[in-house]
């Protein structure tokens, strides 16, 4: 007998020996594909103003900075005066996502920008969200084909381009826009709650352990198009 | 690893007579618990929250079987390979095959405690194949050889002047005259030698804070962002959890997630919590090529529904230890395994047997602080007390203690007679004085060398009682 039948007896063995009662085969059955929602923080509901100021507001309190545009094309120069604001070159790697298509970089002759996968080299990225939580100011970004994890945990900075639109107030609500459609769930889904951080060395708050030591989030108004 | 903790007594004297633990320690009271409490206050739906994550906890272990196999369906689904391990052996075995596979020369690590359990770093060490921990508190403590000595920060007993020698020591390619007198200089020290690691590096090995049936998803959550690196460069991620660690759904997993971080550092949420499913897909740019779970009994299965079974639904938040007076005055290595404060005490028996550990639920004052931080309130001083009950029935601990309680038990039977003798020692240490405390008394060092006794204010309860003082 192998260890996963041994591990599976002595569970059910265990089981039926104590007070505890399993559930019918259908209740769990339910459990798995009605997704309950269980409590919900009072502060991840309202409109959708006030979801943006406390989306900001908890963004803030986690050493993220934010800033709001009206229009994707404002985007290169976000860049270019963020990168100079921290004496960097104005190089960044963009995610091939269609958002970013319609921003005409080259209109920004100190900018280069180049689409990909993060290298070690990388000193700034752009991503785009696909949901931004207001409860925490938690971003959630997912893998695919339009956003390369590497580019969320290897550049310095990492700049975060979240449609308005897609910002809710409960991670529940994360849940459902992604679960829209029937999709399977991507390979990974990154909650990203301000810049990376470490307390081991006497519990010293320091930003910056391995992922990126700033995390910029731009929050695009485009509620007009939505 | 090999556990200490039968030197349980002797490992605590240390730990208080360590100056520099006890400097680490007293950082701790002023860090973790005050955060918490902020976290709380932010958050009136805390209490409806950790019934929510008890009621999930509990509804998951009574049917963690069929759990465990929807979990195992959804991985295999989404391209992942489970691995089913009884013990240590089986575990350790089963990620040596998947390393050799991939042709692995290193091996990155995130945290993860059940790895600490299995010893695989040691066992990999062995076998040619070089493990790297890349949490900033592991890497040290990986560095020094030593254990964790707390479950969310490792190296929490070091000052900034240890591991400053540490890197000295270790770090000899970079100039020796280097400044390394502030936490930030050695964190970016850490940072820069890592960095090249996580490149280089074969497979990924993280643990698992949870894992979901519904979508056959393992979580990590990290504030350093190392977890991440170390799962997405290298070609194989391979994730090692505990078979209590399942939850049904998402939204299960989501409110767990919301009092996990406010009871452990008292932050609202972690920077990094990242749910993965399976290896790299089609259209995917990066990531790992094979994901691989381990999921490890060691001893749980038979915890189940049984005694101590209230154990299991533990998340690891680290609360029960950041409140504990015992853990703070001893500190984590006390314990003598990977881990440590209330519910190591607890949970270090069930897994290692009361032979070895019978010392360790000694460790409480019984305070109940630990039952009442942690999110899953889980009975903590009500299970330290069973195991005493079993180590007492066994007939293990000291002949003196075990005569003391034997003494203590004879004169409880006995209302008059001990209310004579307490008579007699409240007279007796009225002699010594009838104020505050007594920081040395004859015959009683053993107690009074490391912390002091509380003198008595008049007569015993009893007599004042009589004296119509209520």
């Amino acid at each position: 007998m192998g260890s996963r039948e041994i591990i599976l007896g002595n569970i059910a063995k265990s089981l039926k020996e104590s007070a505890l009662v399993p559930s019918e085969p259908k209740e769990i059955e339910i459990r798995l594909s009605a997704h309950s929602i269980n409590t919900v923080p009072q502060r991840g509901t309202g409109d959708l103003e006030k979801q943006t100021a406390l989306f900001i507001a908890e963004a803030k309190r986690v050493e993220a900075t934010t800033e709001c545009i009206d229009d994707v094309d404002e985007l290169g120069g976000v860049l270019l005066r963020y990168l100079a604001g921290h004496n960097l070159a104005g190089c960044v790697k963009i995610a091939p996502n269609a958002l970013l298509k319609n921003v005409n970089w080259a209109k920004h002759s100190t900018l280069t920008v180049a689409q990909g996968i993060a290298e070690d080299s990388d000193q700034a990225s752009l991503s785009v969200a696909v949901a931004g939580v207001a409860e925490t100011g938690t971003l959630v970004l997912h893998s695919g084909p339009e956003s390369p994890t590497t580019l969320n945990f290897l550049p310095d900075n990492h700049i975060v381009l979240l449609p308005q639109s897609r910002l809710v107030g409960a991670y529940e609500e994360a849940w459902e826009m992604l679960r829209v459609g029937g999709k399977t769930m991507p390979r990974t889904v990154n909650w990203i709650t301000g810049p990376s951080r470490s307390a081991d060395i006497e519990q010293t708050l320091l930003l910056g352990a391995h992922g990126p030591r700033r995390l910029h989030i731009v929050i695009l108004n485009d509620k007009k198009s939505s | 690893m090999q556990s200490t903790s039968r030197n349980f007594s002797e490992n605590a004297r240390h730990g208080i007579a360590d100056e520099k633990l006890q400097a680490a320690l007293s950082r701790l009271s002023h860090g973790f618990p005050l955060k918490r409490l902020e976290a709380m206050a932010r958050l009136p739906e805390f209490e409806a929250l950790r019934d929510d994550a008890q009621g999930i906890k509990e509804h998951t272990l009574a049917n963690l079987d069929t759990y465990l196999e929807a979990y195992e369906t959804r991985v295999i689904e989404s391209g992942g390979h489970v691995h089913w391990a009884s013990d240590a052996a089986d575990a350790c075995d089963i990620i040596l095959g998947i390393c050799r596979d991939a042709g692995a020369k290193t091996v990155t690590k995130g945290k993860s405690m059940i790895s600490e359990e299995i010893a695989i770093n040691e066992y990999l060490e062995e076998n040619g194949i070089q493990p790297i921990e890349t949490d900033l508190g592991e890497y040290i403590i990986q560095l020094r050889h030593e254990p964790p000595s707390h479950i969310i920060a490792p190296a929490i007993h070091l000052s900034k002047g240890q591991v400053a020698e540490t890197f000295k020591k270790e770090h000899q390619h970079l100039p020796p005259g280097r400044n390394l007198d502030e936490p930030r200089a050695l964190l970016e020290e850490a940072r820069g030698e890592l960095r090249r690691k996580f490149i280089a590096a074969d497979v990924g090995i993280t643990g698992a804070n949870m894992v979901i049936a519904e979508t056959g998803t393992s979580i990590i959550v990290t504030n350093e962002g190392n977890g991440d690196l170390t799962q997405t460069l290298p070609k194989t991620h391979i994730v090692i959890a505990s078979i209590e660690k399942v939850v049904p759904t998402l939204e299960d997993a989501t409110t767990i997630l919301r009092v996990l971080a406010r009871s452990a550092t008292g932050q609202d949420m972690s920077v990094y919590t990242t749910f993965s499913t399976g290896p790299k897909q089609a259209q995917d740019l990066d990531g790992p090529e094979n994901y691989h779970v381990v999921l490890l009994d060691n001893g749980r299965s038979k915890m189940l529904g049984g005694e101590f079974h209230d154990m299991l639904r533990c998340i690891r938040c680290s609360a029960c230890l950041n409140h504990c007076p015992v853990y703070k005055a001893i500190g984590g290595h006390a314990y003598g395994w990977v881990y440590s404060g209330p519910m190591g005490a607890v949970l270090i028996p069930g897994l290692l047997g009361l032979a070895e550990t019978h010392d360790l639920p000694g460790a409480s004052t019984f305070c109940g602080k630990c039952e009442e931080v942690c999110p899953m309130r889980i009975p903590l001083p009500r299970m330290l007390r069973s195991w005493r009950e079993k180590s007492h029935q066994a007939s293990l601990g000291s002949q003196k203690s075990r005569f003391g309680l034997a003494a203590w038990a004879f004169l409880a039977r006995r209302p008059a007679l001990y209310r004579l003798c307490m008579g007699l020692g409240v007279s007796l240490l009225a002699l010594f004085g009838r104020r505050g405390r007594f920081s040395a008394l004859p015959l009683a060092g053993g107690w009074t060398a490391s912390r002091d006794l509380a003198a008595p204010e008049a007569g015993t309860f009893m007599a004042q009682w009589k004296q119509g003082k209520r």
